[in-house]
């Protein structure tokens, strides 16, 4: 899924009206069915742990060494931890890069996405097609989208330049670039949750909008005061969403410059120690551990919430 | 609060009122859907037409010629073949097993009260919400170490293999499966398997022959959504892949970039090109496309 985050919530109602348990008691499964269900479980699993929770375990471990791929490895305690947030210069520019990226997602691109679902979902003519429309540059690869980006920006021939006849190099100055690239990142993101509160709007009980209308709600009052909070687990989705899109973004820095001069970002700079002639593992790895730390603020508590409800079940 | 305003106005100014703001409605609809398609029309638009041209008048120009030269390019002089072929190796059995070993995950956890149930779902869902780059560093190392046969990898490691970036898409794509997958078999009645276990069936059969057809419409949805997902990465395949000629088309795509210049109508051609199957199956499978990437999220 190249750097997409998919998430659901927990399809609550079913539990609600379901009552009977669904799960077939343990107990009257023999032997074999029981090695059966474990070797089931298990086995899948053991794949997902061994490359994706050893590697992310085995970060923390090497993020307090000075292994290099090569070498010994050296206990240095939290020293990457200090090099990262005192000498390397482009560690702090980097989290600014990042913040700038899940601002604009949480202030523009979220909220955009979220205006256009209500409005689609008034359903006027033609709504399938615009629906369609707006979602389309979720299925392109966020590479595409970095080559659609140059289409517009390249400094000579580029649509915006030769439209307007001006001479700005959008994508070469560091103190633009990562605003420019923000617009078709934004672009692609205002549409995926577009799509999102527009199944969760579907859902909601129209009696509930009609209601609050007949009690003189303006359209505004009505999504802010009745809708919105019914939509919950959706706004809890796209929060999710929003902040680990924002920490993965990559690709779309990566192939309009090799995210420097401008558009580094702390995914960019982990890869770039462990790939290329300096491969600084153990100080890559503090850098993902920081990366690791901030997901999981977002992470855990979308747990918690997610399978609380589940479990009230 | 007895403000029942609009049922006590006269209906037919209500009813103009109505309608006006529905002809505004449209109006910012198409204003918007215009705009966004601005920037993939722009990119089939300069994939038609000769750099020499552009070069001198700037994209945003009338066009003297249009043809497809830039895409027989991209296709005879960069190997786009093998670049679709190499995605297909690796898309294909990475969709189907993940699903595979999705489902028989997910009918364990949904249909039996084990221990640890609700720990091993929330361990799989965090795994998939993990940004990539907090793993690479040391899974670029295990990528390095483990060795594979020849059959299976022809640098002889995980490494640089169609089968190394097919492992780790399963891997990482098997967390958001599983927990949808997991929430759709639970809604399915008991009523179900009790009938094959009176039947004498075992759990592998209750699995495959009366679950998994169950499961069908979300193994629809959710294999058109993997297919997307996997098809448009870049990160995996660029960082454990070190040969362009077995990366796949998304990640191959700067083999277009020249040297000394960039021909970016050139670039557009083989973009397009590469993102027709995602557009196609996004026009023919279009629900099942939006059902994946929603599927439970509306029931809350």
């Amino acid at each position: 899924m190249s750097s997409e985050t998919t998430l659901t919530t927990a399809p609550r109602a079913d539990f609600e009206d379901d009552p009977p348990p669904t799960r077939s008691r343990w107990s009257l499964l023999s032997g074999t069915d029981r090695a059966v269900v474990w070797s089931m479980v298990l086995l899948p699993l053991a794949v997902h742990v061994a490359f994706v929770w050893v590697p992310a375990m085995a970060s923390v471990v090497l993020s307090f060494t000075d292994w290099n791929g090569i070498s010994e490895i050296g206990w240095i305690g939290g020293q990457n931890y200090v090099d990262a947030t005192t000498i390397y210069p482009l560690f702090w520019p980097a989290i600014a890069h990042n913040v700038i990226w899940l601002a604009v997602f949480f202030l523009v691109a979220t909220p955009l996405g979220m205006f256009l679902a209500v409005l689609l979902d008034k359903e006027v003519a033609g709504t399938r097609f615009y629906q369609s429309a707006i979602y389309l540059p979720v299925v392109l690869s966020l590479a595409v989208i970095g080559y659609i980006t140059q289409i517009f920006l390249a400094p000579e021939q580029g649509m915006i330049n030769s439209a307007l006849d001006l001479d700005i190099d959008w994508l070469g100055n560091s103190s633009i670039n990562l605003w420019a690239v923000l617009v078709f990142a934004s672009w692609r993101h205002a549409g995926y949750v577009m799509i999102l509160y527009l199944a969760g709007l579907k859902g909601v009980d129209p009696v509930l909008k009609e209601a609050a209308q007949i009690d003189g709600a303006t359209q505004s009052q009505t999504f802010f005061k009745v809708v919105f909070p019914v939509l919950r687990p959706i706004n809890v989705v796209v929060l999710v969403i929003t902040v680990i899109e924002s920490l993965r973004a990559f690709d779309l820095v990566y192939v309009i410059n090799g995210g420097i001069n401008g558009l580094e970002l702390l995914s960019v700079l982990i890869t770039q120690n462990i790939i290329g002639e300096a491969s600084r593992i153990g100080f890559g790895s503090a850098l993902a551990v920081m990366l690791l730390v901030v997901s999981m603020i977002v992470i855990v508590p979308y747990l918690f919430i997610t399978y609380r409800d589940m479990q009230e079940a | 609060m007895s403000t029942a305003t609009s049922t006590d106005l006269a209906p037919d100014v209500t009813a103009h009122k109505r309608t006006a703001g529905r002809t505004w409605l449209s109006i910012a609809l198409g204003l918007t859907t215009a705009v966004w398609l601005v920037p993939i029309i722009a990119a089939v638009y300069t994939s038609l037409r000769p750099f020499n041209e552009t070069a001198a008048k700037g994209y945003f120009s009338a066009p003297d010629t249009l043809n497809f030269d830039n895409y027989v390019t991209a296709w005879t002089q960069a190997n786009l073949v093998q670049y679709f072929l190499n995605t297909l190796y690796i898309t294909v059995p990475a969709v189907v097993i993940t699903l595979f070993l999705s489902s028989m995950v997910a009918f364990g956890l949904s249909r039996y009260s084990l221990k640890f149930n609700v720990i091993l779902l929330m361990l799989v869902t965090a795994g998939n919400l993990l940004p990539q780059q907090t793993l690479i560093t040391p899974l670029f190392r295990m990528f390095l170490a483990i060795p594979l046969p020849e059959w299976l990898s022809d640098s002889g490691l995980m490494y640089d293999s169609y089968f190394g970036i097919a492992v780790i898409h399963i891997a990482f794509q098997m967390g958001f499966c599983t927990f949808v997958l997991s929430n759709y078999m639970k809604a399915i009645s008991k009523d179900l398997t009790e009938a094959a276990v009176v039947d004498g069936a075992s759990v592998w059969r209750q699995y495959w022959s009366v679950i998994l057809p169950l499961t069908r419409p979300a193994l629809a949805a959710l294999g058109t959504l993997q297919f997307t997902w996997i098809y448009n990465d870049f990160f995996w395949a660029r960082v454990l892949m070190a040969s362009g000629d077995k990366r796949p088309i998304t990640s191959a795509l700067d083999s277009l970039q020249g040297l000394y210049f960039t021909d970016n109508n050139l670039i557009a051609a083989g973009s397009v090109l590469a993102a027709i199957p995602t557009l196609v199956i996004f026009i023919a499978l279009q629900k099942q496309f939006i059902a994946g990437l929603t599927l439970g999220s509306s029931k809350g």
